[in-house]
């Protein structure tokens, strides 16, 4: 369970968060929605230490962030963030091999290997995985550094815009894999995510940020509707239902004629 | 497809050649530093003055060794606490920090009580200032997210001008006889090795071995920046801490003995770096400390004793150093 309690922040006297208070379940993706400049990042990188806690309080399974020892939170929680890069010359194999460091401090053994080619093969890396990382596009080094942190095999998984240069086909794959994970082996992601609709498709839960403050909390079903939608990014989009499934067709203004129509 | 996926992985020996290659070049590289060690006890000595050119030698020839060490350590220990691979300390105006350190203890302590104290004293309270000074410096510029790099070659400068522009103020302000004091001690050379403080160099890099030794994992974690390296469970901000203290150190260490040489750290470790692609920070610190050994007790040699020439080694070094400098500042351009 992921506790976050009146959490407020701020970077040079501009208050970035205020007062947010949740509760999320342990399981599932939960997707984190809102405009830019919402706080969404800021957010995951205080759940995830990156940047101390100024007020209130954020617990992973009852241990809290600030206190716990960094060692022992590596191995409940990963994180990443948006614009990865590395300055060493790494092959995907060895970065991915990267995300078992907490747990074998330098000495991988069988057991770690064993999970550094599952998360290769998850991200569909296999053939890449003797390539140096200024060799890879933008969406494969994406991959790679995903699967770094499925190799980490936390519980608690925070990704800020994973989908990030991903192209369709491995967007789409990219989510099955996560939510596989999420359902086969019980751990949590916590997702920020650009696209509504991969949201409502593959989320369990939706928290929306506005401001710097909490907006709304539910599943896609309740967050992904046109007057919550109005609501959060101050932007009139079209929901319809496709198979049982919020699709928000937010590329395009509505045309109040078309609404008419059944 | 996923038959072929399990082919793939059923190789074992996948991940293994490029390491027995490493093994080998390192290997080498070991012969090679024995070959230069060996050329520079031995070359050119006139018959019967082994008894005098061998003591002789070996101290002069120990300093150099703990200089090759001492600049590759301290520069790669940098590319990998600062997540570059151009700037080096000694670009970033560092060495003209000793030397500042140097000119102020003069100035604030004269002539005659700095020489009255004894040198390794004197010489260990100047290592602990720098360790303090880099420290500072570096956790402050360096603490926050990846800066620009040409932000920081900037910097660099900036901070190499000042402190030696600050040096050479203090030298016009102390009187004559106290300068010869600073004078010595900005003009070590190669050639004329500060031997006084051999031991006590000695001493402080031998401690440095297994230190680093033992957190060589931790340095590779620390090259993948600080967000990633938190999320690992490095703890961060206390490696930084003896990254720069060490840096600190060696940088001391290499100064004392052969002042300032620019470029020398940036071409001793990009060899490293090319001879072992994606390596990991122990083969590559062994890598770079044995080009380092061979390059400038190599260099030293032929230049010395076969080519007769005097002080023009350290001028070929920040030559070569300084093309590498300027390609590598031009790709990153390109990039």
């Amino acid at each position: 369970m992921i506790q976050i309690s009146d959490v407020s922040h701020q970077i040079s006297g501009l208050p970035i968060l205020t007062d947010v208070t949740f509760t999320l379940p342990k399981g599932g993706i939960t997707a984190l929605i809102g405009p830019n400049g919402a706080g969404k990042s800021t957010l995951l990188s205080l759940m995830a230490r990156l940047s101390k806690v100024q007020t209130g309080a954020i617990s992973f399974d009852g241990a809290d962030v600030s206190t716990t020892p960094t060692q022992a939170l590596a191995k409940r929680l990963s994180i990443l963030r948006q614009d990865n890069s590395v300055s060493a010359r790494l092959t995907v194999e060895d970065l991915v091999g990267f995300g078992r460091y907490p747990h074998h401090k330098g000495r991988p053994n069988a057991e770690d290997h064993r999970l550094v080619q599952e998360a290769l093969a998850a991200m569909a890396l296999m053939p890449l995985r003797q390539r140096f990382l200024d060799e890879l596009s933008g969406g494969q080094r994406q991959r790679a550094f995903v699967a770094m942190v499925l190799a980490q095999d936390t519980d608690y998984v925070l990704l800020d815009e994973p989908l990030n240069y991903l192209d369709m086909k491995h967007a789409r794959q990219m989510m099955e894999r996560l939510r596989d994970t999420a359902r086969e082996q019980g751990k949590s992601f916590v997702i920020v995510i650009h696209d509504i609709n991969f949201a409502a498709a593959y989320a369990d839960r939706i928290v929306a940020l506005k401001n710097g403050r909490l907006h709304a909390v539910g599943t896609p079903k309740d967050i992904v509707t046109r007057p919550m939608l109005k609501q959060v990014f101050d932007l009139d989009i079209i929901v319809e239902n496709i198979r049982n499934l919020p699709v928000a067709i937010h590329q395009i203004a509505p045309f109040p004629e078309r609404q008419e129509h059944p | 497809m996923p038959s072929d996926r399990f082919a793939q992985m059923a190789l074992p020996q996948t991940g293994q050649a490029p390491l027995d290659r490493a093994r080998a070049r390192v290997l080498i590289l070991g012969a090679l530093s024995l070959v230069a060690l060996g050329l520079f006890l031995t070359l050119g000595v006139p018959g019967g003055a082994w008894g005098f050119a061998l003591p002789f030698r070996a101290g002069k020839l120990v300093a150099l060794v703990l200089v090759a060490y001492a600049i590759a350590t301290s520069t790669q220990l940098f590319h990998a606490a600062t997540r570059n691979q151009i700037l080096t300390p000694a670009i970033m105006g560092f060495d003209a920090l000793y030397l500042m350190l140097q000119a102020g203890s003069v100035f604030f302590i004269g002539a005659m009580a700095t020489q009255d104290l004894d040198p390794i004293l004197k010489f260990s309270l100047e290592v602990i200032v720098m360790m303090v000074f880099s420290t500072g410096l570096f956790l402050w510029l360096f603490s926050t997210q990846a800066r620009d790099l040409y932000l920081l070659v900037l910097v660099g400068i900036i901070f190499g001008t000042l402190f030696r522009s600050l040096s050479s103020f203090i030298s016009r302000m102390i009187d004559p006889n106290d300068f010869v004091v600073v004078q010595g001690a900005t003009f070590a050379q190669f050639n004329t090795v500060n031997i006084d403080l051999l031991w006590i160099s000695l001493v402080l890099c031998a401690f440095t071995v297994p230190v680093l030794w033992l957190l060589r994992h931790q340095f590779d974690v620390l090259a993948l920046g600080r967000d990633t390296a938190i999320n690992l469970g490095l703890p961060y901000r206390r490696v930084m801490l003896i990254t720069f203290a060490t840096v600190g150190l060696l940088v001391s260490v290499s100064t004392a003995l052969v002042g300032p040489v620019t470029f020398f750290g940036l071409l001793v470790t990009h060899l490293a770096y090319r001879l072992l692609p994606g390596a990991r920070f122990g083969p590559t610190w062994i890598a770079a400390s044995l080009v380092a050994v061979i390059t400038l007790v190599g260099g030293q040699a032929v230049f010395e004793h076969v080519l007769g020439f005097k002080g023009t080694l350290s001028v070929v070094i920040d030559l070569l150093g300084g093309l590498v400098f300027l390609t590598l500042l031009l790709k990153g351009a390109q990039r």
